[in-house]
C-alpha cells in the first residue's frame, strides 16, 4: 500500500476507534456497567479508574487469553455452571439510599454472629452495610495509622490509588508472580479486577504495625474481583491481615481474587487470612464461590513468606496459597485451618516450589469436616534440579464430625534433586464420643465441647495468627461448627 | 425439712445394646455419707457410674434415679454435672491441644455461667488451681500439658481428683480411682478425697479392692455382682471381701 493510502487507512481506523471510545465514554457517569463481559466493559472499568494505557492493554491481553481458557475441573468441588455473561463486572459502591437504614433491617442471624464475636455496634453497622454518614472512630484510627506508616515510608493504599500514585511500582510488579495467563480465574481477575490493596515496604523497614484490610472496611466496596500486591524490599518485614472474623454482607456470588507477594533479599512477609464469607444455608442454597489465586515469590536470598489461613466461610473454597522459593536459603510456610460444615466444599492446600539452594518449606494443614461437607487438601511440593539440599515437612490432619462428611488428602510430591529431604505425615480422626462425654460431664455444653476439641485440634495453626486475631479466630471456629452435632 | 436422700436409686434396670447389665439396683445415699460399691469385674459397677452421669448408649429399661429429688432421666449430661454430679473416670480421655489449665478453666466457667455467675478472675483462678495442685503433688508443669495426653496412670487420677476439688461437687462418683496407683499416690489421692468430705456432700466410691477404703473410711459398703447389690453393710464388709473374695457373696445369692 502506498504511504498516503496507508495514512488514510490509519486515520480512519483511529477516528473509528475514537468514535467508539466516545460513544463509550458517554456512559461513564453510570454507576453500573450492564451485565456481561466484553471488551467494552473492560474499557469501562479501566476508564472509570482513569488507568494508564498500559494497564488497559494488560487487561485486554488477559481478556483475550481468558476467552481461550476453560474452567478447571480437577478440584473436588461441584457447582452448577457459572454463566459469566450473567454477572455484573462493575458496580460503584451502593448509595446510601439502597442500603439498610439501621441494624433493624439487617438479617438477625448475621447480628447474632456479630454479637458472639463481640463486635462493637458501630463496626456491626459498617459490616452489615448500613447507611451511615457519621465519621467513625475507625476512620480516624485508620488515618492515624496511615500517618504513622507514611513516616517510615510504607505505602498502604487501595490498589486504584496505587495505580495513580505509584504507577511505576505497580507496573513493575503486577503480574510478576501471578501472570495474567496463570489460570482461568486469575486471568478473569486480571481482565476485570476492580480494586484491592497495595503495600510497599521500603528497604530495611520493619513495618511498625500489623497491616489490616479491616482498617479499610469503610472504604469503597472492593468487590468480587479483588487484587492485592505486596512488595517487601530488601531487609524489610511486614505482617498483613486480610479479612475479618465477621461475616460480611455481599451480593456477589462469584469471588475470584488474586494476591501477589514479592519478598526481596532477606525480607519477610507474613500474610494471614480469616475468610468467613456467607457459606449458604444448611441445604446448600446460596453462598459465595471463592476461587482465589494467592502466590508469593521469595525472590531474594534468605527471604521468607508465610501464609496462615482460617477458612470457615463460602460455599466453595478453591484456594492454594503458594510459595516460589527462588532465592537461596529462602523459606516458605503454609499454616491452614479449613472448616467445612453443612454443604460446604473446600479444595485447598498449597504449592511449595523449590528452585533455590537450601530452600525449606513447612506445611501444616488442619481440615475439619462436619455436616454433609467435603474437604480436600491438595498440595504440591516440587524440588527443581538446581535446588540443592531442599527440605520440606508436610503434616495434614483431618478431623471428622458426624458420618455424612468426607475428607480427602491429595499430596503431590516431585523431586528432581536427590539431595532433597521430604517428610509427609497425615492423620484422620474423629471427634470422639468419649471426648464429648468427658467434657460434658465437667459441665461444658455439647457445642462448646465440640468447639473446645476442634480448637485443640487446630492449636498449632491458631498459634501462628497474630494475637488479637487468634482470640477471635477461636470463637469463629466454634461458631462455624454450630449445629454440626446432635 | 427435706428428708429425701441426695441420691435415690430405685429398682434400676439398664442395658447396653439390648444386653441387660443392671438387674434391679436399689441404693440411697444421704448427704454427708461416703458409700463404696465393691464387686468383681463385670458386676455392673462402672455401668452404674455411667448411667448416673448420663452416658449415651446406656439405657434405663425400668426403675428411676432421683438426684436432689429430681429424676435424672430429665437431665442431660451437662445439666447433671452443673447440678453437682461429678464422675471421676476410670480411664480419663485425652484431648490434644487443650492445656490442662485451659480445660479446668472451661469447666469452672461453664458451671459458673450456668448459675448466672461471671467468669472467674484469671489470677484468682490460677492461685486456686496452684494451691490444689500442690496439695495433690500434681506437678505445676502438668497444668500446661494437654489434658490427660501422655499422663501416667497416677497423673491421670490426680488430675481427676484435682478437677473434683475445683468443681466441689455435691455428689462425687469415683470409678476405680485407686486402680493403677502406687502406695504414695494412693495416699495423696485419698487425702484429696477426704478433704472434700463434708455434711453437704456425698461420695460413691467404686472399687475392686478395699485398699482405698483403708484410707477413706466409708459409711456404707455394698457388694455388687451380676447387676444387683447382694449385700450392704458397714466398713467391715470391705475387710470380709479382702479376706474371702467375692465368691462367698455370690454363692449366698445363688442359694
Amino acid at each position: 500500500m502506498p504511504p498516503l493510502a496507508q495514512q488514510t487507512v490509519d486515520t480512519v481506523e483511529r477516528l473509528r476507534d475514537e468514535r467508539k471510545k466516545y460513544d463509550f465514554f458517554t456512559d461513564i457517569e453510570s454507576d453500573k456497567a450492564p451485565k456481561g463481559l466484553n471488551e467494552d466493559i473492560i474499557r469501562f472499568i479501566s476508564a472509570k479508574k482513569q488507568e494508564p494505557e498500559w494497564l488497559l492493554e494488560w487487561r485486554m491481553r488477559a481478556y483475550q487469553r481468558w476467552l481461550k481458557m476453560s474452567e478447571p475441573d480437577w478440584a473436588r468441588v461441584a457447582h452448577p455452571p457459572i454463566d459469566y455473561q450473567d454477572l455484573y463486572y462493575y458496580a460503584a459502591p451502593k448509595s446510601n439510599a439502597d442500603r439498610p437504614k439501621s441494624l433493624d433491617e439487617v438479617d438477625p442471624e448475621l447480628l447474632r454472629t456479630y454479637e458472639k464475636l463481640g463486635i462493637p455496634l458501630a463496626e456491626q453497622e459498617i459490616l452489615a452495610g448500613v447507611a451511615v454518614d457519621a465519621v467513625f472512630d475507625s476512620v480516624s484510627v485508620a488515618t492515624t495509622f496511615k500517618e504513622k506508616l507514611r513516616e517510615v515510608g510504607v505505602i498502604f493504599s487501595s490498589f486504584s490509588e496505587a495505580v495513580q500514585e505509584h504507577p511505576e511500582l505497580v507496573r513493575r510488579y503486577l503480574g510478576s508472580v501471578v501472570p495474567y495467563s496463570d489460570n482461568f480465574f486469575a486471568t478473569l481477575n486480571s481482565a476485570v479486577f476492580t480494586d484491592g490493596s497495595f503495600v510497599y515496604i521500603p528497604e530495611g523497614v520493619r513495618c511498625p504495625m500489623e497491616l489490616s484490610t479491616y482498617f479499610r472496611i469503610n472504604e469503597a466496596n472492593t468487590g468480587q474481583f479483588e487484587r492485592t500486591l505486596i512488595i517487601a524490599e530488601k531487609d524489610s518485614y511486614v505482617s498483613y491481615l486480610e479479612g475479618c472474623t465477621a461475616p460480611q454482607r455481599d451480593e456477589n456470588q462469584l469471588h475470584a481474587a488474586v494476591v501477589e507477594l514479592v519478598a526481596l533479599e532477606n525480607a519477610e512477609i507474613k500474610y494471614s487470612t480469616v475468610q468467613n464469607w456467607y457459606p449458604g444455608d444448611a441445604e446448600g442454597k446460596g453462598g459465595i464461590y471463592n476461587f482465589v489465586t494467592k502466590r508469593g515469590d521469595c525472590r531474594g536470598d534468605r527471604s521468607k513468606i508465610s501464609w496462615t489461613q482460617v477458612e470457615t466461610g463460602s460455599a466453595i473454597t478453591w484456594k492454594y496459597p503458594s510459595c516460589i522459593l527462588r532465592g537461596d536459603d529462602s523459606v516458605g510456610e503454609f499454616y491452614s485451618i479449613a472448616i467445612a460444615n453443612n454443604r460446604q466444599q473446600i479444595d485447598s492446600g498449597t504449592k511449595m516450589l523449590h528452585l533455590g539452594k537450601n530452600t525449606s518449606s513447612r506445611v501444616i494443614s488442619k481440615g475439619i469436616s462436619a455436616g454433609r461437607s467435603s474437604n480436600c487438601y491438595r498440595g504440591l511440593v516440587s524440588i527443581h534440579p538446581k535446588a540443592e539440599s531442599a527440605r520440606n515437612f508436610t503434616q495434614c490432619d483431618s478431623l471428622l464430625i458426624g458420618d455424612a462428611t468426607s475428607a480427602h488428602t491429595t499430596p503431590y510430591i516431585e523431586s528432581k534433586n536427590p539431595s532433597a529431604l521430604l517428610e509427609h505425615e497425615a492423620t484422620t480422626s474423629r471427634v470422639s464420643e468419649e471426648q464429648l462425654f468427658y467434657c460434658r460431664q465437667r459441665g461444658i455444653g455439647e457445642e462448646e465441647a465440640v468447639a473446645l476439641i476442634v480448637n485443640g485440634f487446630c492449636r498449632e495453626v491458631l498459634q501462628k495468627l497474630p494475637m488479637e486475631f487468634a482470640v477471635e479466630a477461636q470463637q469463629l471456629v466454634g461458631i462455624s461448627l454450630e449445629g454440626s452435632i446432635g | 425439712m427435706n428428708a429425701a436422700p441426695l441420691l435415690q436409686i430405685e429398682n434400676l434396670h439398664a442395658e447396653i445394646d439390648g444386653k441387660a447389665i443392671l438387674r434391679g439396683v436399689d441404693l440411697a445415699i444421704e448427704r454427708g455419707q461416703v458409700h463404696a460399691i465393691m464387686g468383681p469385674n463385670g458386676s455392673g459397677k462402672s455401668t452404674l457410674a455411667y448411667i448416673l452421669a448420663g452416658k449415651d448408649g446406656y439405657d434405663i429399661t425400668s426403675g428411676r434415679i432421683l438426684f436432689k429429688g429430681e429424676d435424672l432421666a430429665d437431665m442431660d449430661v451437662e445439666t447433671r454435672a452443673r447440678a453437682g454430679l461429678f464422675l471421676g473416670f476410670q480411664y480419663p480421655v485425652a484431648i490434644e491441644g487443650i492445656a490442662t489449665i485451659s480445660f479446668l478453666k472451661e469447666a469452672v466457667n461453664a458451671r459458673r455461667a450456668a448459675s448466672g455467675k461471671d467468669k472467674l478472675d484469671a489470677v484468682e483462678f490460677l492461685k486456686q488451681v496452684r494451691s490444689l495442685a500442690s496439695q495433690l503433688s500434681f506437678d505445676e508443669s502438668m497444668l500446661k500439658r494437654y489434658i490427660n495426653l501422655g499422663f501416667s496412670g497416677g497423673e491421670k487420677k490426680r488430675a481427676e481428683i484435682l478437677q473434683m476439688l475445683l468443681l466441689e461437687p455435691v455428689l462425687a462418683v469415683l470409678d476405680e480411682t485407686d486402680s493403677g496407683l502406687d502406695v504414695d499416690a494412693l495416699k495423696t489421692v485419698a487425702t484429696g478425697i477426704e478433704s472434700l468430705r463434708s455434711p453437704e456432700r456425698a461420695m460413691l466410691l467404686i472399687t475392686h479392692y478395699q485398699r482405698l477404703l483403708q484410707h477413706v473410711r466409708p459409711d456404707r459398703v455394698h457388694i455388687m455382682a451380676k447387676g444387683s447389690i447382694l449385700r450392704s453393710g458397714g466398713p467391715e464388709l470391705a475387710q470380709k471381701v479382702e479376706d474371702g473374695g467375692y465368691a462367698e457373696f455370690q454363692q449366698a445369692a445363688q442359694a
